[in-house]
Parts: C-alpha cells; structure tokens; sequence
C-alpha cells in the first residue's frame, strides 16, 4: 500500500484526569474513506479535534508522508485538510455564498491591506467563482445569495460541506455528517462521498450505519479511547469485540 | 427653520456618537469585550493629534496621526492586554468579566500617563473651519461649516466600514472571527491576527471622534469620558451587535438629545439619554435594530 496520506501514531489526549484518547493510531490512504465508529463518549470527535489542533494531544502525526507538529486550526487549510463540525457550524448571519467563501483564505492570493482596501477585484471574483463551483457540487448552486438561517436543516449541512470543499482538500474531515438527515438526503449523501474519494480522501465520523457499511473501505471501533478494532466493515461488523462493545445485533441489520 | 437647525446639529453630534459606537462594537464583536479603555485610547490619539496641531498648526495631518495612533494604541491594547488574559483565563467566575475590568484598569493607566505628559490643564485647539453657523438672509443658525465638516467625514467613514465588512476578505474574516472564532479558524482564518485588526481599526475610529469633538468642547485626561458613555448608549441603542445599528443608534441619540437641549430643558437632556439606556435595557436588550438570535443561535 502507498504511504498514508494521514498518519497518526501514539496519541494521547488527556482532559484533567481523564483519559480521551489512548494510544490511538490510524492511517488515511489516498482516495481511501475510513469510517470512526464507536459509541457516544468514545473519543471520536476528540480524536478529529486533536488532528484539527482544537485540543492538544502527545504523539505523532505525519501528513503526506512528513512528520508534522499538530496542526494549529487555522493551518489546516494549508495543510490540505478540511473538515465539517458536527451539527451545521455556519455563520447564519452571513449568505450561503459568502459562507462557502471564508473557508478559501488559501486562495485569497491578495495581501490583507490589498484585500482590506478591495484592490484586488480579480482575487475577489475569482473566489466567488471558487464558491459557486464548490456549491455546485453539493447541488447547491442556486441558493448563493439566501442567508443560510432561512435554509433548511439538510441544506445546511450540504453548505457546509461546501466550505469543506472550496479550499480543495486532499482530506476530508466529516463529523456526523448523516446526523439529523432523512433518507433521500442520506441517499445523496452516500453517492456524493464515493464521487468525493476519487479526489479526495474522506474520514468520517458516523452514527449511521448504513452510510459507514456502504461508503467506507475502512473502518476504525473506538471504544473508551482506544482502537478496539479495525478493518473492512465486513470484518468489522463481524468481529464480536465489536459487536459486544458497541454494534449490537440491533444496528446491525 | 429652529426645528431644522436644531435637527442638522443634532445629526452633528450623532455622528460623533456613532463613531464612537462603531469603535464600542467592533471590539465587542470581535472579541467579546465591553472596553471601557476607548475612552482612554482616544484621549491618548487626541493628545497626540493636539501635538502635531500645537506644532504645525495643520488639523488635516493632525487628523491622520491620530488615526494611526489609536490603531497602534488599539492593537497593543489587544496584544498585551486582552490575548495575555485570554489565554490564562479559561474557564471560572472571571472568564468574561475579567477582560471588562482590565479595559477599565487600561483606561485609568492611559488617563494618569497622559496627566503625566500633558498635565490636567484643559487644552484647546481651533477647529479647521469656522465653528460659526451658516446665515441664511438675516438668520444665523448655530449649524456651521465644521458641524457640516464632522457629518461628512462620518459619511466617509462609514462608507468605508460598509465598503470593507460587504466586500472584502478582511472583512469577510472579521465577521467570521466575530461570530464563531472556532468554526472561523477550522476554516483557515487566522482568527487572533483579525481580532487584533478588529481593535486596531476602532481605535483609529475613537481617535476620529475624539479630534473631531474636541474643538467643540475642550481637551483634558478625561475629557472623553461622556462621549465613552453616549457611545454605549448608541451602540445599547442599535444593539451592540451591528454597525449599522450603531450609526443609526448614534444619530438618533444626537438628535433626541439636540431636541431636548433646544425644547425642554439643558438640564434633562443628559439624565433623559440614561434613562434611555436603562429602558432598552429592560425592554428591548437587543436594542432596537438587534438581532433576535444571540451569537450561539
């Protein structure tokens, strides 16, 4: 297999005495999706925080092959890595388009005085066409100019993902993004990020079996903070530790 | 034609109070911060800008200098005061009233060192324009050219915050940094150097309003304490929260107050703008143009 994309070793995450994230490991392949699994309290959003510098961890995290420092929020743009909040995270006060268009500071080539002053027009149409196109691929091309509180509960999270996208990730951090959804938007969901992973690779968080067992080529269980087991969701989905901890023979269907 | 002239001041002296709202907001958009220290901020601009006019008598550099000075005064303010107490505080009792009472020890500080220098002695530096009002046939109206001055570089200024918060990446990032830091910096924006953009240009705004005032009313430490107040009471007016609110609360204030030192009384014109305050307080806390939804909505 190439060289992980996304490779993290030994974290740890402590939050006073308690212990979030123990000894986790975890590699991300190029257009690979991998699916975080694990129940509520498990440490999964944990683990997206400390790979997004939200939280600090020890241990060690290697992006594109290189041995990096974690990442500090703001670098991760650059670093190639986007990623989606659980629930919505937008701005509601702002327009769908303009909303798409803060998560694109790496394109905006001008200087800060140059973009403070407005001098760069160019710069400034260029991003909104960088906006439009990333809303169009989550088929949401046409509502640009509505304030994003006047939209509906799975627009939103479409929108989101659309902030994901503009800066053109190689990694794709998405938290829950089936949460809250009905079928036809989980329908559309699930076919929006196999297309996604012939650009990008994808990490998703998901309650939502249905979408783990159908897109993902990997799956990691976490339980207590630690990675009880991983694999193909077949695997997974059979591995009785698993099942015990976690899966049920409810949820899985 | 009293009813007009008393209106056209009172849009005068609105738009200082709007300026000084502006700066109010701003800061507390940006960081959550009711910073009291503006006062001190502008002062300290002002004394600067009294400096360049005592030595080139020249109003037009003056103002510029001033400008730049509370941008700088205002940037330190964020860098050596607010991020050093953000960082420590990060949770308990104090987390968001200790900043508060910090802007208040800064504007204490500003106001000695600035007695220091200048000494306490009122100062007073002529207006670039006449202060006489405009005569229209045999009537003199107390609106003069420097009140038409004060209005329209108001104008300029706001035309500027609207081009720059509507049009811009700077400004793009400014409302994204104000209203969720987190999901802003998980986005690419480097939140602390916007924030710290945020204070650098209200303090460029109070120091406005502060060389703009004085000409009209005199110069000491604290000299700019009751515009500090009528600032907060324009930007409780508009809502804290918005930049148009704030230019709206502003000018409705100055107008009311102008109506009232003409008609009522000279007396009940500051206690009333108080009594206004408190009511939109209790009443409409999100003032009167406010957002119905707090910022976690």
């Amino acid at each position: 297999m190439s060289a992980a994309l996304l490779s993290v070793r030994d974290l740890c995450v402590k939050f006073g005495g308690l212990t979030a994230l123990d000894k986790v490991a975890l590699e991300l392949h190029e257009n690979e999706v991998v699916g975080l699994i694990g129940p509520n309290g498990a440490g999964k959003t944990t683990l997206f925080n400390a790979i997004s510098g939200l939280v600090a961890g020890t241990g060690s995290i290697e992006i594109t092959g290189k041995l990096s420092s974690w990442p500090k929020p703001h670098e991760l743009i650059n670093l190639g890595i986007a990623r989606t909040l659980q629930g919505v995270g937008l701005f509601p006060e702002m327009t769908v388009l303009e909303n798409v268009m803060v998560g694109a500071t790496k394109f905006a080539k001008a200087g800060l005085i140059r973009s403070a002053l407005g001098l760069d027009k160019k710069a400034e149409v260029e991003l909104q066409e960088l906006a439009l196109a990333a809303l169009a691929k989550v088929s949401c091309g046409d509502i640009a100019n509505e304030k994003v509180s006047s939209l509906p509960y799975p627009v939103t999270k479409r929108v989101a993902i659309a902030r994901a996208l503009i800066s053109e990730p190689k990694i794709l951090l998405l938290d829950e993004p089936a949460g809250g959804l009905g079928a036809e938007d989980i329908e559309w969901l699930n076919g929006f990020i196999k297309a996604i992973s012939r650009k990008s690779s994808v990490l998703i968080v998901e309650h939502h079996m249905d979408v783990v067992m159908s897109v993902c080529d990997r799956i990691y269980v976490l339980d207590f903070g630690q990675v009880i087991a991983s694999g193909k969701p077949t695997e997974v989905r059979n591995n009785p530790a698993v099942v015990a901890a976690y899966l049920g023979n409810s949820a899985v269907k | 034609m009293r009813l007009l002239s008393t209106f056209l001041i009172g849009v005068s002296s609105g738009s200082i109070y709007s300026l000084m709202a502006l700066a109010l907001v701003l800061v507390w958009r940006s960081t959550r911060v009711v910073n009291f220290a503006q006062a001190g901020q502008a002062i300290a601009s002002t004394y600067l800008g009294y400096l360049v006019i005592t030595h080139t008598n020249n109003y037009w550099l003056a103002l510029p200098v001033a400008m730049v000075a509370g941008a700088v005064i205002g940037a330190l303010a964020d860098i050596a005061l607010i991020r050093p107490l953000n960082r420590r505080i990060k949770s308990g009792p104090v987390l968001e009233i200790a900043p508060v009472i910090a802007t208040l020890g800064l504007l204490g500080l500003i106001r000695s060192l600035v007695g220091m220098i200048w000494g306490g002695d009122l100062k007073q530096y002529r207006a670039p324009v006449s202060i006489n009002g405009f005569t229209f046939g045999h009537t003199t109206i107390p609106f003069s050219r420097f009140n038409l001055l004060i209005v329209f570089t108001a104008i300029v200024v706001m035309v500027i915050f609207a081009f720059v918060f509507q049009r811009t990446g700077l400004g793009l990032a400014l409302r994204a940094a104000a209203f969720q830091p987190e999901i802003a910096r998980l986005a690419g924006v480097r939140v602390d150097l916007v924030r710290t953009i945020g204070w650098a240009i209200a303090g460029a705004t109070g120091a406005i309003a502060g060389v703009l005032v004085t000409p009209s009313t005199s110069l000491s430490p604290n000299s700019l304490d009751l515009l500090l107040v009528l600032g907060f009471v324009s930007a409780v007016i508009g809502g804290l929260e918005s930049l148009i609110g704030a230019v709206i609360g502003g000018l409705i204030l100055g107008i009311g107050l102008a109506l009232i030192l003409e008609y009522v009384s000279t007396s009940l014109a500051f206690p009333a703008a108080f009594v206004v305050l408190i009511l939109i307080l209790i009443v409409k806390p999100a003032g009167l143009f406010g957002m119905k939804r707090g910022r976690d909505a």
